[in-house]
């Protein structure tokens, strides 16, 4: 469980994060969704007490992560690929952060296997790639075998194996009854992978929704509807709830009124349908949607006059 | 069968096993291990040359530093000493700036967030193995170079010997602690090194030639002045008795340190 309440971090007079409030449950995968600079690094910072709030709190399992005695088996974290000594070999890294809390030789070994680095594990982490990197980093993070689990973009740099190997990891931790939370800046990796979704832009909460919930109200379904009469059935259909939108002379998007309802109502009128198909935005575009307020770095385009 | 799960009792962070993994650290990174054996090389190296080109009273008392200008059997078997002070330092800055530099910092941090332990630990390993390799190559050193100098060289029983060759194990060692504290103080390895070689050996020189006569006695509190007041048989005329010498050094490693630990504490990692 990790509690986080009225967290602000400012650096000079940037705010970087301002007020968030939220809980991360055990249990399930929580994905920490936001655009790049919105803050969710700085906030796993300040969950595992790398970064001091300037004010609020967040607390893992009931008290501040420095507080534990036993931090490892707490929480684990991979924070950046790059948080190891180039020098060191993998196996020598885990081995002494193991020492800290007196994790015996055997669960560096285990980990090693889990993450699938047994062939390098004595080579120098300088030669290793990108994925690689993440892949120790995600050992670390397993070597307490924790309570907690905090991924910062996990998934980066890892190929599309590596990418599925990450998500049954992170669901076989939320069925075990671990609390999960891992931050990415792709909608779509989430949607596949979370069950509750905290979104935040620019250091504010967005939103803290279920993602069925947020699949329902930030991407509602909408039917396209192909008829050569489609003025007439557009008169047929209109109603109070439903939005219909004009895509051209014999197409248009309806909101609000369910495919078969508008299949059965153009049968009764004797319109012939071309087409009925029910259209979903991407969770990309819900997404970026909700979020296009809170961008923090917005490209914007220059015309040439 | 899971490839999660681990059952095991749980255990907390001590500081012993905080020393244990510093331990593991230390001697699992090459350049560690690099920086140690030159350190010893060039303390033993030099001080078994000095020790062959040394003539007892011929000495030039004001000639330039180096293997040649020694003034007495001991120093000229402990010539070394300023090349393995570089290399000890250098050792402690990255001991503890190379943590920042490549990140390692955070995990270490995540692993002891009450960060403290973590310099403690590497202040403890630290000075265990250079004090022991220290004392053993200067005392190899000097054994050897009195071997070379023969019937003119000094021995065990001379009065201030014991001492300054000791004494050499344990600047060379608090040049270390130095590097470890300028190292988590700037969190730099680059200004750290600079900071470290400039406050021991460019000040001194610096001191000597710009300030004012009537200053003189500022010079002796100069860290490698006091230093060098602990480590030598025959101090220069304007030195601390050996034992203020330790206390002033000691002094300037004990406020370093504690520089560090206070940024330590108060920093965001």
């Amino acid at each position: 469980m990790i509690e986080v309440r009225d967290l602000i971090k400012r650096y000079g007079d940037k705010t970087a994060v301002d007020g968030l409030t939220f809980t991360v449950r055990p249990g399930i995968v929580t994905g920490f969704l936001g655009p790049n600079g919105a803050g969710k690094s700085t906030t796993m910072r300040m969950i595992l007490g790398l970064d001091r709030p300037t004010s609020g709190t967040a607390t893992v399992n009931g008290r501040p992560y420095a507080d534990h005695p036993d931090p490892l088996h707490q929480a684990g974290a991979l924070l950046d690929a790059k948080a190891i000594h180039p020098g060191r070999s993998a196996y020598h890294h885990l081995l002494a952060l193991a020492a800290t809390s007196g994790i015996p030789k055997s669960r560096v070994d285990e980990v090693i296997d889990i993450v699938g680095l047994h062939d390098v594990a004595r080579k120098r982490v300088g030669g290793f790639s990108l994925g690689m990197g993440q892949r120790l980093g995600i050992a670390s993070a397993l070597l307490g075998d924790p309570e907690v689990v905090i991924l910062d973009e996990p998934t980066n740099g890892l190929d599309p194996e590596g990418v599925l190997w990450i998500r049954n990891l992170m669901r076989e931790l939320a069925a075990r009854g671990r609390t999960v939370l891992v931050s990415s800046h792709l909608m779509s990796e989430m949607a596949l992978t979370a069950e509750h979704l905290v979104v935040i832009g620019r250091g504010r909460l967005i939103a803290d929704v279920s993602m069925t919930e947020f699949i329902e109200e930030a991407a509602p379904e909408s039917v396209r509807v192909r008829s050569p009469r489609a003025a007439e059935l557009h008169d047929l259909i209109a109603g109070p709830n439903v939005t219909m939108l004009s895509i051209d002379g014999s197409v248009f998007e309806v909101t609000g009124m369910p495919a078969p309802e508008i299949g059965d109502r153009a049968a009764r009128a004797g319109i012939p349908l071309h087409e009925l198909t029910i259209v979903r935005p991407s969770l990309e575009e819900a997404f970026m949607e909700l979020t296009k307020d809170h961008v923090e770095y917005q490209a914007t385009l220059t015309g040439a006059a | 069968m899971s490839t999660v799960a681990s059952t095991r009792a749980r255990q907390g962070v001590t500081q012993a096993r905080v020393v244990t993994s510093e331990w593991i650290k230390f001697w699992s990174l090459r350049s560690t291990v690099a920086t140690l054996a030159i350190a010893i090389t060039l303390l033993v190296g030099i001080g078994l040359l000095a020790a062959s080109m040394f003539t007892a009273g011929t000495a030039p008392a004001n000639g330039p530093p180096g293997p040649g200008s020694a003034t007495d059997p001991v120093s000229a078997s402990l010539a070394g000493t300023t090349f393995a002070q570089l290399a000890f330092g250098t050792l402690g800055v990255l001991l503890m700036a190379g943590e920042y530099g490549t990140g390692m910092i955070r995990s270490s941090m995540v692993a002891v967030p009450k960060r403290l332990p973590v310099l403690w630990g590497k202040l403890a390993v630290f000075t265990g193995v250079a004090f022991i390799l220290g004392v053993a190559a200067t005392t190899i050193a000097f054994t050897g170079g009195q071997a070379i100098i023969g019937d003119a060289g000094a021995s065990w029983s001379d009065p201030g010997v014991a001492r300054a060759v000791i004494g050499t194990a344990v600047v060379l060692t608090g040049s270390g602690l130095l590097g470890i504290g300028l190292g988590g103080l700037m969190r730099s390895t680059p200004s750290a090194i600079t900071s470290l070689f400039g406050g021991l050996f460019l000040l001194t020189g610096v001191a000597s030639l710009l300030l004012p006569d009537k200053w003189n006695g500022v010079e002796q509190y100069l860290p490698a002045n006091a230093a060098n007041a602990f480590a030598s048989v025959s101090p220069s005329a304007n030195a601390l008795t050996p034992w203020a010498g330790l206390a002033v050094f000691g002094g300037y490693v004990v406020a370093v340190v504690g520089a560090a630990a206070w940024r330590l504490r108060r920093s965001d990692v």
